[in-house]
């Protein structure tokens, strides 16, 4: 073994790896056990798939095409706080799911600031429930994704390609074609099929804007037919069901999908001559403008309604917010005791299979390993008793992709510039993390562990299918005072939820930053 | 004395051959053409390119297949010889301790190793406050405490400028002596040899040739050597 590039232990990273596997896979097989094929798929559940496919797809295609003229005005236009505005497009991965749906009520709801002034003018007031409002929640999330995943292409085209452009004079028309259309034919397939996994096993949106038999996501049929029915053989078949679409989506998609880049360098704006003046900079102008009012009024409205119904805010909502806050960290904590080993054994590897691995927890939906690990825990314990422990499980399972994806590349960056330095001095075991791989690594491991705090804090998943009435995260006591119709309250939970989110990224993320050497 | 024994050394579709034995106290300097393998040589010999036959040979132990950590050398290379994220001290201190538990004993060595290279002032400062001249020196402290048989040197001063490096080599060629160590020295310089060197190792055509006296090889060089020289 003495030709390793560093000398990291394997063993650990290896075990991490196969527990995932593992416990993911045994949900699977308990699912797979329990479901009855003789039953079959009922009308409901063939409208379930029907619809699960026809909003992600709708949604796919809506968020991928609106983000070129976006990301087109942001590539080619500097201005004051464009670099907030940038920043403001990856908030969504942050922010709460339950909170932005309040924000898009209040905006486009029944008694929301759209129809207010649609009945100014006269006009029939328009319904977010159903189809256009999943859809349109799904947007709010994705559409900022997309741009982003196209900004970033828009940045790998040297500048010497718009010089060259800005020579020749060409129109922008002609730029368009002779620059940007090669460059989104190879970027608009892959961003449009990582939206399009993202919303197939999307749940709380389909939860508070879906429902029904006409808008109903197979993600929401497992919970009903769980919560509902409590009929397991059907939500056992029902998540096998997802898992095809879901899996076999993300395996065959996982080649063109982007590599996600959620950190920063996105503030260089390259100079650019073509487009500045005329129609190209009104419609830039427009297109900035129509995505910053649409990202910024439902948080605007959270903020705004929160204040008005903080003072109405039940005690039981201060009571989930501590238990978020506890199952938050538990998150973090389960996150870095697997994707710290992880990332080091796949370092050591050379590019490609390993990262797989992660991609696991992408493929199979929370609510799969939710009904699967039910399935198992339920003749030995209380499966409710458990309910904080297996949401905080699942959870950092959910980011687990994500951190992999943020962590592996400096990680190798440290075995290649670092490795062979460590191993002259004999560093191995927990030296070399304690000296070398954790301080090179820091504010990389802090944004993860802010990341996947966030997406704990403001998951609404496998908890509302484990819950029992006296145990509640604050996602899950939101959706049920929004239930209840108690809006006001429900947006003061919204305002602590917001808050308590950023806030965990926030103090992680800066703590990886802190004092970080370059 | 270190033997390589009829090694091969591959990697990809190159190929070195070397037969050769380094004597113990004395100073080899590296030379040959760009590509030719010297970096190749070097590296495994510290134990990170295998060899695919042969043997290396130290006092009559096999240490063919030891880690790079076990071997009774070290190497400086061209760059990344310290970690920026910790301070002079600790980077010397970790030639001693990779875990950094230092005995009273052992961090007064570091402090007379950083004393040695003229640093002492700099032992709380990280790499990125200081000089090149200083980084090198700092990194030839480490060397100081790890205290190896052989010290190995892949051009670590090639971004210095000539002023500098020539003072640099004089300060390796002092502690070199003052050590008794044996010293194996990549270099593209005819005057680093003349300075520095005892023997020559020389590098071309896929063969690691086997040492010859410095003075003797640079006064009167084979037509192969020439051609590189120029």
């Amino acid at each position: 073994m003495a030709f390793r590039p560093v000398s990291i232990s394997t063993k650990p990273g290896i075990s991490a790896a196969v527990t995932v596997a593992a416990l993911i896979l045994t949900a699977l097989l308990a699912v797979l056990g329990r479901a009855e094929f003789t039953s079959g798929l009922g009308p409901a559940d063939w409208s379930a798939i029907r619809f699960t496919i026809l909003q992600a797809v709708i949604s796919a295609v809506v968020s991928t095409l609106l983000a070129v003229p976006v990301a087109r005005a942001l590539a080619r236009r500097r201005f004051r706080g464009r670099g907030l505005l940038v920043t403001l497009l990856g908030a969504p991965f942050i922010l709460p799911v339950i909170v932005a749906v309040l924000g898009l009520l209040a905006v486009f709801g029944r008694a929301g600031w759209l129809n207010a002034g649609l009945a100014q003018v006269g006009l029939e007031p328009v319904s977010i429930y159903g189809l256009h409002g999943v859809v349109l929640a799904h947007v709010f999330f994705n559409l900022p994704l997309a741009t982003r995943l196209l900004l970033q292409a828009w940045q790998t085209v040297p500048a010497e390609r718009f010089r060259l452009a800005a020579q020749m004079s060409l129109t922008p028309y002609a730029v368009f074609r002779s620059i940007e259309v090669p460059l989104l034919r190879q970027i608009l397939p892959g961003t449009a099929a990582l939206v399009f996994v993202i919303c197939l096993t999307s749940f709380a949106v389909a939860l508070t804007l879906g429902g029904g038999p006409r808008a109903t996501t197979v993600e929401l049929a497992i919970y009903q037919a769980f919560r509902f029915d409590f009929d397991l053989s059907r939500a056992a078949l029902l998540s096998l069901v997802q898992l095809g679409i879901a899996g076999g989506t993300a395996a065959a998609a996982l080649w063109i999908i982007p590599t996600i880049s959620i950190g920063g360098g996105f503030d260089r704006s390259l100079h650019r001559w073509d487009g500045q003046v005329g129609v190209q900079q009104v419609l830039d102008v427009l297109f900035i403008g129509l995505t910053t009012a649409f990202l910024l009024l439902p948080l605007v409205a959270v903020v705004t309604r929160g204040v008005a119904g903080f003072a109405k805010t039940p005690l039981a909502v201060w009571h989930a917010a501590g238990v978020s806050i506890i199952v938050a960290l538990f998150s973090i904590a389960v996150l870095l005791a697997i994707a710290l080993p992880m990332a080091g054994w796949i370092a050591t590897r050379p590019r490609g299979g390993s990262e797989a691995v992660g991609l696991l927890g992408l493929a199979a939906s929370p609510l799969t390993i939710g009904t699967g690990w039910f399935i198992l825990i339920n003749p030995v314990v209380d499966p409710f008793a458990l309910a904080l422990p297996v949401t905080a499980l699942v959870n950092a399972f959910m980011a687990l992709p994500f951190v992999l994806r943020i962590i592996v590349p400096p990680m190798r960056d440290t075995v290649q510039v670092y490795g062979r330095l460590t191993q002259t001095l004999g560093m191995g075991g927990w030296s070399l993390w304690r000296w070398v791989i954790l301080p090179r690594l820091r504010p990389q491991i802090g944004f993860a562990a802010g990341l996947t705090g966030a997406l704990s804090m403001g998951d609404l998943g496998v908890i509302a299918l484990f819950a029992s009435p006296d145990t509640a995260t604050l996602p899950l006591q939101m959706y049920r005072l929004m239930g209840a119709y108690r809006m006001d309250a429900a947006a003061g939970a919204a305002l602590i939820l917001l808050a308590l989110s950023l806030g965990i990224f926030w103090v992680f993320d800066k703590g990886g930053r802190w004092h970080a050497q370059a | 004395m270190l033997r390589l024994e009829e090694a091969e050394i591959a990697q990809d579709t190159f190929t070195l051959r070397a037969d050769l034995s380094i004597e113990q106290t004395r100073k080899y300097a590296v030379i040959g053409p760009s590509g030719a393998g010297k970096s190749t040589l070097l590296s495994a010999l510290c134990g990170f390119i295998p060899l695919s036959t042969g043997r290396l040979l130290w006092q009559d132990t096999d240490i063919t297949t030891f880690a790079p950590g076990d071997r009774p050398m070290t190497m400086l290379f061209q760059d990344n010889n310290l970690f920026p994220h910790l301070s002079i001290q600790q980077n010397v201190g970790l030639g001693l301790r990779p875990d950094l538990r230092l005995s009273i004993d052992e961090k007064d060595r570091v402090l007379n190793a950083l004393s040695r290279v003229g640093l002492s002032a700099f032992a709380q400062r990280k790499p990125g406050a200081l000089s090149g001249g200083q980084q090198s020196r700092a990194a030839l402290a480490r060397v100081l405490v790890q205290a190896r048989p052989f010290v190995l040197l892949d051009e670590p001063f090639a971004a210095l400028g000539p002023a500098l490096r020539n003072e640099m080599l004089d300060l390796v060629a002092e502690l070199i002596t003052e050590t008794k160590a044996t010293l194996i020295m990549v270099t593209h310089a005819p005057d680093d040899v003349r300075r520095i060197a005892d023997e020559v190792i020389f590098v071309a055509n896929g063969v690691a040739a086997k040492p010859q006296p410095a003075k003797a090889l640079m006064d009167n060089p084979p037509q192969e050597l020439r051609d590189y020289l120029g």
